[in-house]
């Protein structure tokens, strides 16, 4: 990391750097289901004249206008929790895996490391196994000087080998922070 | 000419057209390269069936996922006219995408929606369209104001010329009866994504 780099991560929020490292990786797309903790992130694309930003019905139908976008040549990622995630395995399945699309997903990992919500904890466990049985790349991101490398790194792969990725945003970088 | 100036048969007395006779009409209009995505159900095997142009996606699974599919193709590609091919069961399954497609409101979009009232490919059991639901209804329930039922294969095929002329986004309706289709899609996912991105100039 050189050191202006070091220097910009420590003066920006989480979701500035990620917001950067989409411009950089020309990901102009972003759809997204809400998600309390993603809400700075989605302010910040909604506020940036570089990215189309689309809130369908479903995460699924995220996927399938990030997948069809992909195929016409725009790049996309889709936003949303771990709930949503636990809606996705079909589509995941049926359409990314074996059309080898580089679907880009965001996690908000929610139900886990205080968060009192039943329904939450409980989807939440579901989450991994999903990726691991889908083979498909997953990183939590827990750190602030983390979050421009696998960001970054992972956007790259996923085009690079046409294979999906999961970018977790664990409560350790959002929520011990903000504390 | 414009929807609004075409008349919308009802449900009631749309005539029970072919779904492959339908994709063949389209097709055989199809002359700027435009891109179409085949649904899963018969929607697919009767778009293969039809010839198999690079331009034609075919979905294996994601069932009500092809409106969506289209609608993201749409908007990567505004100087592209974009199909989404799909039957009543599969987008009852996803219809807040009407809703999507309502708001986003892009000119190139068309969706085309084979109601034969049924689950025809796992079975034929009834779906919803065959009791008392309106997909014409719930589609301009969603804000899609051009929403159409083609009275006849006539009326059918002057929808399409409507909807390759004018701005979009448009939703046909068609009745279809009970004939399998016409053929059935090579399975081969990256074969598909593949040629499907070659043809519309995509670089991965
Ligand atoms: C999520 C999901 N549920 C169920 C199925 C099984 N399935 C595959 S096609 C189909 C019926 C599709 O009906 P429709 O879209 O009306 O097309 P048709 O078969 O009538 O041409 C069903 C229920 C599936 N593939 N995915």
């Amino acid at each position: 990391m050189s050191v202006e780099t070091a220097a910009r991560t420590i003066s920006e929020a989480w979701d500035e750097i990620v917001v950067r490292v989409l411009k950089a990786n020309k990901v102009e797309l972003v759809a997204y289901v809400p998600d309390k903790v993603l809400a700075p992130l989605i302010k910040r694309v909604h506020a940036d004249d570089f990215f189309t930003v689309l809130a369908p019905a479903r995460e699924e139908e995220a996927v399938g206008i990030v997948a069809g976008a992909y195929m016409g040549g725009k790049r996309g990622i889709v936003l949303m929790q771990t709930s949503g995630f636990a809606t996705l395995p079909n589509v995941l399945a049926s359409l990314a895996v074996p059309f080898q699309i580089p679907l880009l997903m965001m996690i908000s990992e929610r139900g886990t490391l205080g968060d009192f919500q039943l329904g939450q904890a409980l989807v939440c466990r579901t989450m991994r196994p999903v990726l691991q049985s889908l083979g498909i790349e997953h990183y939590a991101i827990t750190r602030m000087d983390e979050v421009e490398f696998i960001v970054d790194s992972m956007i790259k792969q996923a085009f690079m080998t046409q294979a999906p990725a999961a970018m977790i945003l664990s409560p350790l970088l959002t929520k011990k922070l903000a504390i | 000419m414009t929807a609004n100036e075409l008349k919308s048969a009802s449900r009631d007395t749309a005539r029970l057209m072919n779904r492959s006779d339908l994709c063949r009409r389209l097709v055989a209009k199809l002359k700027q390269e435009e891109a179409v995505i085949g649904g899963i159900g018969n929607s697919h095997f009767d778009l293969w069936a039809s010839g198999q142009r690079p331009q034609n996606f075919y979905m294996l699974g994601s069932m009500g996922l092809a409106v969506p599919i289209a609608f993201g193709v749409a908007l990567a590609q505004p100087q592209r006219r974009v199909f989404a091919l799909e039957g009543d069961g599969s987008l009852l399954m996803q219809l807040g995408a009407l809703g999507t497609v309502a708001r986003h409101a892009l000119k190139n979009l068309v969706i085309i929606v084979f109601d034969n009232g049924m689950y025809q490919i796992t079975g034929a059991q009834p779906t919803l369209t065959s009791y008392c639901t309106d997909l014409v209804a719930m589609a301009k329930g969603a804000g899609l104001a051009q929403s159409v039922w083609a009275a006849d294969e006539a009326h059918y095929e002057e929808l399409i010329d409507v909807a390759l002329k004018g701005e979009g986004p448009w939703f046909i309706a068609a009745r279809t009866d009970q004939q399998p289709p016409a053929g059935v899609t090579e399975r081969d996912a990256a074969k598909i994504r593949g040629r499907f991105m070659q043809a519309l100039g995509a670089s991965r």
